[in-house]
C-alpha cells in the first residue's frame, strides 16, 4: 500500500493512502465526534458530526469518508468547526424526542447523549417543529420514529449485511423519516425480526418489544412455577451491560442473579440444544441414508427461517423440521419435567432470556404448542435480563457463581457452542462422528467451520460418509448460499445463522456504541467466551449428557422417534411478500 | 439508413438552398423550399398559448389554396420573447408577429400570404411600430443579444435533421471524429475556457480532461437536463429547439473522453423537450450520427434518455447519478469526484444542456473565437431567462459582462407601470441578489460571486418595489425545504429552522435575536452541508440580509412590512375623508369584515379581525378611498 505525508492539527502523518481522515486522525491519537458512522456497515457521511476544515477546500468535508491524499493539511478543531459541529448536533436534537428520562438507551447505551454531553451542548437552540409520528409496535422490535436522527445505520444492517431491506428512508426533506414500503407497519413486512437494527441504532429509535411486565407478573403469582432457561450466547454478553469487558462468560453469576429474581428453577437452554444435536443429527443420517431431501438446513435461527420462508420457499423441506433449542426444551418442560415432578403443565411459566429478538416471535408461532400450551410463555432478550437485574438493584459484577439446577444442569460443550457461527455444524458432526463410527473420537474440533468468515465451505469424512458442508451467517451470506443451492451446486448439510457471528452477535444483545464496533470485532471477543465455555466442559458431545440419555430412556424413546416428532419437531410455511405469493407462478 | 460523410454534406447543402430565404430576404426560392416560410414557436409557452391551433389554420388555409408547395408552416423552437408569444416570424420578409391569436390566421393568411402585406397591429416591437422588417435586427429585445447557444432556437424545425445539419450541424462532430485526436478536443475545449452553465462555472475543458486521463474500459457521458430552478428555462428551450445541437455536443464529449455512451436526464415534466429529443436520438441513429461507426470513423456512440421526476435535488450531479442508475436520488460525499468514480462508478463527465450547446460551435469556431466574447474570466454568452416585474418576460442570451441594466432596460424593457427597481434575483434558490446600487456590475461568475449571489443556470427575477425582500427570502427557502433530500441534517433541520423563523418574521413575530440566529445557522449550513444545495441554501436570506437588513429590521422591531406585502401587518383602512359611503367595498369582501351604512349613516369601516387582507376592496373602491397601511 502507497502511503501519503499529511499534517493533522500540526501532526505530521504518514498513513496509508486508503485512509480516510478519521482514519488517520485516530492514529494521531485525535478521535473526531461521529454518529452514522459504523466501519465497514455504514459510511456515508451524512450526519455531518465528524466535518474537519481541509486547506484549500471551501466546504468542510465528513472525515469519516473523505480519504487522504499526499500533502493534506487538516484542522480538526478549528472555531469554524467547532461551531458547526454544534450547530448540527442542536439541529439534530431540536428534532429528537428528548424524552431520556424513559428511554432504554439513556442509562449509557445513547451515543446522541454521550455526544451532546462531549461537545457540551447547554440548550437546545434552535428549537422548532419536531416529528410527530407513530410508533411500530411488532412482536419482536419497537421503532420509535420520533427518537430516529436519520443516521441510516439500521437502513444499511438491514439492506447491505442482512439483504433484507424491508427499510429505507421515506419522504424527503424535514419529511423524512426511516419507514417501510406503503407506510405499513414493519411486522406486515418481509422483517425477520433479527434485530439487528436495533444493534446498530445510536439512539433509542429502535428497540425489542419489552416483555419483561410479562415475567414480573408470573413470577409474583404464587400459583406459578416459572421456570427459566438461558441461551449459550448471554452468558458471555450479560456482563457487558454491567461494564464487563466483552464476551467475558458470568454463567455463575447469570444463574445466582436468575435465582434472586425469583425464578423456582434455573435451567441452560444447552440442554436443549444437546437434544437437537439427538434430533437434528439423527434427522441428518436419515436424510442422508434414506434418500431425502438434501441439503438438510438447520434450523435453529428463527430469523433465518422467516428468511427462508419469504425468500426460499422452495427449500422448506430442506430445512430440518427440528424446532429450535429452547423451543424443544419448553416443551420437555411442559410435557415429560411436569409429568415427573407432579406439576400441572398449565401451571408452568417458561421464560426463555435470549440473545435474539426473533425468538419472540418464534415462540408465538401457534406451531410452537404442545397440547394446546406454548412451548414457552415468554422470551427476553440478555438486555432486557440486564434491566431486570439492575431494577430489583443487584449488584451483578459482585455476585457469586451457582450452578443451574438439575436435572438439566450439566449440558455439554457442544451445547455452548450453538452461540457462535459454525456452532451448530459443529456439535452435530460431534455426535454424527461417533454415531456412524460406532467410537468415541478424540478428534472433534471442526476448525474449518469457526471463525467469521462469511461463508465457509468444508468437506467431513466419517466413516464412509463424506459430506459437503457450508456455514453461512448473517443473511446477505445466507443469500448467497441459498442463490448457490438455488443454481445447482451441491451441499449435504448447511448451517443458516440469521445475525452475523451468529447468536453472540443477536439482535438482543447488550449494545456496543459505534466507537467500539468499529475498531473492534464485539462477534469474535464473544465467540471465544463460548469455545472457552466449550473447553472447561466436563463433556463435551451431545449424546453423552446424561440428562439426554435419561430423557431418551424414560420418556421419548428413541431419537426422531413419533414422540419426539410430536414435541420436538415443526413445520414451515410459505409467506408472502407485501401481499405477493413468493412461489413462483 | 446511415449516410456517409458525403451524403450528409449533400443534404447539407441542398436544404442550405432551400433555408436561404430565411438569411437572405433576396435569395432565389427552391422548388423544395418554397417561397415563403411561416415559422411558429412550438415552445412550450407559445404552445400553451395555442401556437399548435395557429399551424393547423395556416396550413388549412394554405393547402386549401393550393400553395403548400409555396408556403411552407415551420414548428420552430423558442424565440425567447415569451411574453409576447405565440409569435410567427416569416420569411423571406423578416416581418415577426407577436401576441398572435388562432383567430388572426386568416388575416395573416389573406393579407400577408396571398398578397405580401404584413398585418401591421400584429408587428413585434413597439405598439405603434409601423414597419419592421427584420425584427431580429431592429427590436431592441433581439439586437442586444448574441445567441450562440440559442443560435438555432426559433432558426430551424427541431424535429427535422435536416434543417440542423443545413445550419452546419454535425459538422463539428464530424471534424472532431476524422481530423482530431481526442486529446486535442479536450485541449480546444479548455483553451476556450468555456465554464459550466449549470451553476457552479467550473471549466468544462478541464472536467473533461479529468475524465479523459481515467484508464477505464467504461465511461460515461451525462447530460444534466434537470433544470430546476424556479422561473429557468433556458434548458428547456435548448431542448425543445435546437436538440441536435446537444446530442451533437455529447458524441463530441464521447470520443474527447473516451466514452460510448452517453444518458440525458431530462426532467419528464419537460413533455415538449422529451419527445423532440426522442425523435432527435432516432433521426441521429437513422443518419448513423449516433451509434455504431459513426461515419465510418470507427467510434460509436449511444445516447439514451433518462427521465427524472422533478426532484431539485437531482440536479446536483452525484444525485442525478444515483438517479439515473434507478435510485433514490440523493446526493453523496466526494470525492471521490464523478470523472473518476461516477455512475455506475466509472469515470463520467456531466455538463449541462446550454454548456453542450456551446460545444459544436466552438469546435467550428474556434477557441480564439469565443474568448473573444465575454469577461476575462467568463468567455462566451449566457442564456438567462428574465422573469418578475419586467416588461419582456423570456429568454435573453447576451454576452458575458453585459450589465444588469442593460439586460433589464434595455433588452427586458424596464418595469411595468413606472414602478422603481428594487431588486434582480439570480441563481434561483442558490443564488442571491442584487440591489439597485449594483446594476451597472458586468455580469459573469465572478462578480456574481462577489456580489453574494450566484449565476447558477440563469434565472433572473426582476423585482419593484412593491416586493418585501423578506417575503421573496421565505419565497426560496420554502422551495429548499420543499427540495432538501432530508440526507443530512443542516439541510433536513436547519433550512426549516430558517425558515420557521423568517416565516415568524414576516408573520410580525420576530424576536430581536432572530437576525442573529438567522445567520448563525446560514452559516453553520453552508460550512456543513454534504452537497451544493444545502451548501447555497441560505444564499437568498444572506444576501437579502446584506443588502436589505433595513427591511428585515423593520419587521423584527417596528413589526412593519415597508413593502406591504407580509399580511399580518398589513391593515386595510377605509378614509373617511374620501369614502362617498357607496357600498361597492362592503359587497365584494368575502369575509363580511366591512361595516356601514348609508342611509343610516353608519361610516363604513374594516373589521381587522375579520380581515383576510385580500385587498378586494381597495381594487374595487372607485374613489380610492382604501389604502394599504404597512
Amino acid at each position: 500500500m502507497n502511503k501519503v505525508n499529511m499534517t493533522i492539527d500540526g501532526i505530521q502523518l504518514y498513513v496509508p493512502e486508503n485512509y480516510t481522515i478519521l482514519e488517520a486522525a485516530k492514529e494521531a491519537g485525535i478521535s473526531i465526534p461521529t454518529l452514522c458512522f459504523l466501519k465497514d456497515v455504514n459510511e456515508i457521511g451524512c450526519c455531518r458530526m465528524c466535518i474537519v476544515e481541509v486547506e484549500g477546500a471551501k466546504a468542510m468535508p465528513a472525515a469519516c469518508v473523505h480519504p487522504v491524499s499526499e500533502g493534506m493539511v487538516v484542522r480538526t478543531h478549528t472555531p469554524r468547526v467547532m461551531e458547526a459541529r454544534k450547530v448540527n448536533l442542536d439541529l439534530i436534537l431540536s428534532n429528537h424526542n428528548a424524552r431520556c428520562q424513559t428511554c432504554s438507551r439513556s442509562m449509557m447505551d445513547c451515543e446522541l447523549q454521550a455526544l451532546a454531553n462531549k461537545l457540551m451542548i447547554e440548550d437546545v437552540v434552535f428549537e422548532g417543529e419536531s416529528a410527530k409520528l407513530p410508533l411500530d409496535i411488532g412482536t419482536s422490535i419497537v421503532r420509535d420514529p420520533n427518537k430516529c436522527i436519520l443516521c441510516r445505520r439500521c437502513i444499511s444492517a438491514c439492506k447491505k449485511i442482512q439483504s433484507v431491506g424491508v427499510i429505507d428512508i421515506v419522504g424527503r426533506g424535514f419529511d423524512a423519516h426511516v419507514g417501510s414500503p406503503f407506510g405499513i407497519r414493519l411486522e406486515e413486512t418481509p422483517c425477520v425480526n433479527c434485530g439487528q437494527c436495533i444493534n446498530y441504532c445510536p439512539v433509542g429509535a429502535l428497540k425489542e418489544k419489552d416483555d419483561t411486565a410479562k415475567v414480573w407478573d408470573a413470577l409474583y403469582d404464587p400459583d406459578r412455577v416459572v421456570i427459566v432457561q438461558t441461551a449459550p450466547a448471554v452468558r458471555v454478553a450479560l456482563g457487558e451491560d454491567f461494564n464487563m469487558p466483552i464476551g467475558e462468560p458470568v454463567t455463575g453469576k447469570m444463574v445466582t442473579a436468575l435465582r434472586m429474581l425469583g425464578f423456582d428453577q434455573v435451567f441452560d437452554t444447552d440442554t436443549g440444544a444437546d437434544l437437537t444435536i439427538m434430533e437434528e443429527g439423527t434427522e441428518l443420517i436419515d436424510r442422508i441414508r434414506g434418500g431425502g431431501r438434501l441439503p438438510m438446513i438447520t434450523s435453529c435461527s428463527p430469523g433465518w427461517i422467516k428468511f427462508c420462508e419469504h425468500n426460499y420457499p422452495e427449500y422448506l423441506d430442506n430445512l430440518s423440521t427440528c424446532k429450535s433449542p429452547h423451543q424443544m426444551f419448553g416443551a420437555i418442560l411442559k410435557t415429560y419435567y411436569a409429568e415427573k415432578n407432579g406439576i400441572d403443565p398449565e401451571k408452568i411459566f417458561v421464560v426463555s432470556v435470549m440473545p435474539c429478538t426473533a425468538k419472540k416471535f418464534e415462540a408465538a408461532r401457534p406451531e410452537m404448542s404442545v397440547n394446546g400450551l406454548a412451548d414457552v410463555d415468554a422470551v427476553i432478550t440478555t438486555r432486557e435480563l440486564a434491566s431486570m437485574i439492575y431494577d430489583v438493584g443487584i449488584d451483578f459484577p459482585k455476585l457469586g457463581d451457582s450452578q443451574f439446577d438439575d436435572p438439566f444442569g450439566s449440558a455439554t460443550g457442544a451445547g455452548v457452542i450453538f452461540g457462535a457461527t459454525g456452532g451448530v455444524m459443529e456439535a452435530a458432526l460431534r455426535t454424527v462422528a461417533d454415531i456412524l463410527t460406532g467410537q468415541s473420537l478424540d478428534n472433534f474440533e471442526y476448525e474449518d467451520i469457526r471463525g467469521l468468515e462469511g461463508i465457509k465451505i468444508t468437506t467431513v469424512e466419517v466413516a464412509d460418509l463424506k459430506l459437503r458442508a457450508a456455514v453461512a451467517h448473517g443473511l446477505g451470506n445466507a443469500r448467497k448460499i441459498m442463490d448457490a443451492v438455488r443454481a445447482g451446486e451441491h451441499f449435504d448439510f448447511i448451517e443458516i445463522m440469521a445475525c452475523p457471528g451468529g447468536c453472540v452477535n443477536g439482535g438482543g444483545q447488550p449494545l456496543q456504541l459505534s466507537e467500539v464496533r468499529s475498531w473492534k470485532d464485539v462477534r469474535a471477543e464473544r465467540a471465544k467466551g463460548v469455545y472457552r465455555e466449550d473447553m472447561k466442559s466436563f463433556i463435551r458431545k451431545s449424546y453423552k449428557n446424561p440428562a439426554i440419555k435419561k430423557l431418551y430412556k424414560e420418556y421419548l424413546g428413541m431419537a426422531g422417534g413419533s414422540r419426539s416428532h410430536e414435541l420436538l419437531h415443526t413445520h414451515y410455511k410459505a409467506r408472502d411478500n407485501y401481499g405477493k405469493s413468493p412461489l413462483p407462478e | 439508413m446511415t449516410r456517409t460523410s458525403a451524403e450528409i454534406q449533400k443534404i447539407r447543402e441542398r436544404v442550405h438552398e432551400d433555408l436561404m430565404i430565411r438569411l437572405d430576404p433576396k435569395a432565389k426560392p427552391t422548388p423544395e423550399g418554397g417561397r415563403m416560410h411561416i415559422m411558429v414557436c412550438c415552445g412550450t409557452g407559445c404552445t400553451s398559448s395555442g401556437s399548435m391551433k395557429i399551424i393547423e389554420g395556416l396550413e388549412e388555409r394554405i393547402s386549401g389554396a393550393g400553395l403548400a408547395s409555396e408556403v411552407k408552416v415551420v414548428k420552430t423552437g423558442c424565440f425567447g420573447l415569451c411574453a409576447q408569444g405565440p409569435i410567427l416570424m416569416i420569411y423571406p420578409d423578416h416581418i415577426m408577429y407577436t401576441l398572435v391569436s388562432p383567430e388572426d390566421v386568416d388575416e395573416i393568411f389573406e393579407s400577408h400570404v396571398v398578397k405580401g402585406e404584413p398585418v401591421k397591429r400584429l408587428l413585434a416591437g413597439e405598439e405603434d411600430a409601423e414597419e419592421i422588417s427584420n425584427a431580429m435586427e431592429s427590436v431592441d429585445f433581439f439586437s442586444r443579444q448574441m445567441r450562440v447557444a440559442l443560435r438555432n432556437c426559433g432558426a430551424i424545425d427541431p424535429e427535422n435533421i435536416d434543417e440542423y445539419i443545413a445550419r452546419d450541424g454535425y459538422r463539428a462532430l464530424e471534424k472532431c471524429i476524422s481530423e482530431m485526436d481526442p486529446e486535442e478536443v479536450v485541449d480546444l475545449i479548455k483553451a476556450s475556457n468555456l465554464r459550466g452553465r449549470g451553476g457552479a462555472g467550473f471549466p468544462t475543458g478541464v472536467k473533461w480532461s479529468f475524465a479523459a486521463a481515467q484508464q477505464s474500459h467504461e465511461k460515461y457521458v451525462c447530460c444534466n437536463a434537470d433544470e430546476g430552478d424556479p422561473g429557468a428555462f433556458m434548458d428547456r428551450s435548448v431542448l425543445e429547439g435546437d436538440p441536435h445541437s446537444v446530442i451533437e455536443a455529447m458524441a463530441i464529449a464521447g470520443y474527447a473522453i473516451g466514452s460510448g455512451q452517453g444518458y440525458i436526464y431530462v426532467r419528464a415534466e419537460y413533455p415538449i423537450a422529451v419527445e423532440r429529443l426522442s425523435i432527435a436520438i432516432e433521426q441521429a441513429y437513422e443518419y448513423g450520427l449516433l451509434g455504431h461507426d459513426i461515419l465510418g470513423k470507427g467510434f460509436d456512440f449511444d445516447l439514451e434518455l433518462r427521465l427524472g421526476a422533478g426532484a431539485f435535488v437531482c440536479g446536483e450531479e452525484t444525485a442525478l447519478m444515483t438517479s439515473v442508475e434507478g435510485k433514490r436520488g440523493e446526493p453523496r460525499p466526494r470525492p471521490p469526484f464523478p470523472a473518476v468514480s461516477g455512475l455506475f462508478q466509472k469515470p463520467t463527465i456531466l455538463n449541462n444542456v446550454e454548456t453542450y450547446a456551446n460545444i459544436p460551435m466552438i469546435v467550428l469556431r474556434g477557441a480564439d473565437w469565443f474568448n473573444s466574447i465575454g469577461t476575462e474570466k467568463s468567455k462566451g454568452t449566457k442564456v438567462f431567462a428574465v422573469g418578475g416585474k419586467i416588461k419582456n418576460t423570456g429568454l435573453v442570451e447576451i454576452p458575458m459582462g453585459t450589465t444588469l441594466r442593460e439586460i433589464i432596460y434595455d433588452i427586458g424593457g424596464g418595469i411595468p407601470d413606472g414602478k422603481e427597481f428594487k431588486a434582480a434575483q439570480t441563481g434561483g434558490p442558490s443564488g442571491g441578489c442584487i440591489p439597485a446600487s449594483k446594476l451597472d456590475t458586468p455580469i459573469d461568475f465572478d462578480n456574481l460571486l462577489e456580489l453574494g449571489s450566484m449565476m447558477g443556470s440563469g434565472g433572473l427575477i426582476v423585482m419593484d418595489e412593491d416586493t418585501c425582500m423578506v417575503d421573496l427570502a421565505k419565497f426560496f427557502l420554502e422551495f429548499t425545504v420543499d427540495e432538501s433530500c432530508g440526507k443530512c441534517p443542516p439541510c433536513r433541520i436547519g433550512t426549516k429552522r430558517m425558515l420557521e423563523i423568517v416565516t415568524r418574521i414576516t408573520e410580525g413575530k420576530g424576536q430581536p435575536d432572530d437576525l442573529e440566529k438567522l445567520e448563525t445557522l446560514a452559516r453553520n449550513i453552508k460550512a456543513a452541508a454534504l452537497c451544493g444545495l444545502g451548501q447555497t441554501a441560505p444564499n437568498p436570506v444572506l444576501s437579502t440580509m446584506r443588502y436589505f437588513r433595513d427591511e428585515y429590521m423593520a419587521h423584527v422591531i417596528d413589526k412593519k412590512c415597508p413593502a406591504g406585502v407580509c399580511k399580518s401587518m398589513l391593515q386595510f383602512i377605509i378614509y373617511a375623508d374620501a369614502c362617498k359611503s357607496c357600498g361597492i367595498c362592503k359587497k365584494n369582501c368575502p369575509t363580511n369584515a366591512i361595516t356601514g351604512d348609508k342611509k343610516t349613516g353608519v361610516p363604513y369601516a374594516i373589521d381587522q379581525d375579520k380581515c383576510v387582507k385580500c385587498g378586494v376592496c381597495m381594487e374595487k373602491c372607485p374613489f380610492k378611498a382604501i389604502l394599504k397601511n404597512a
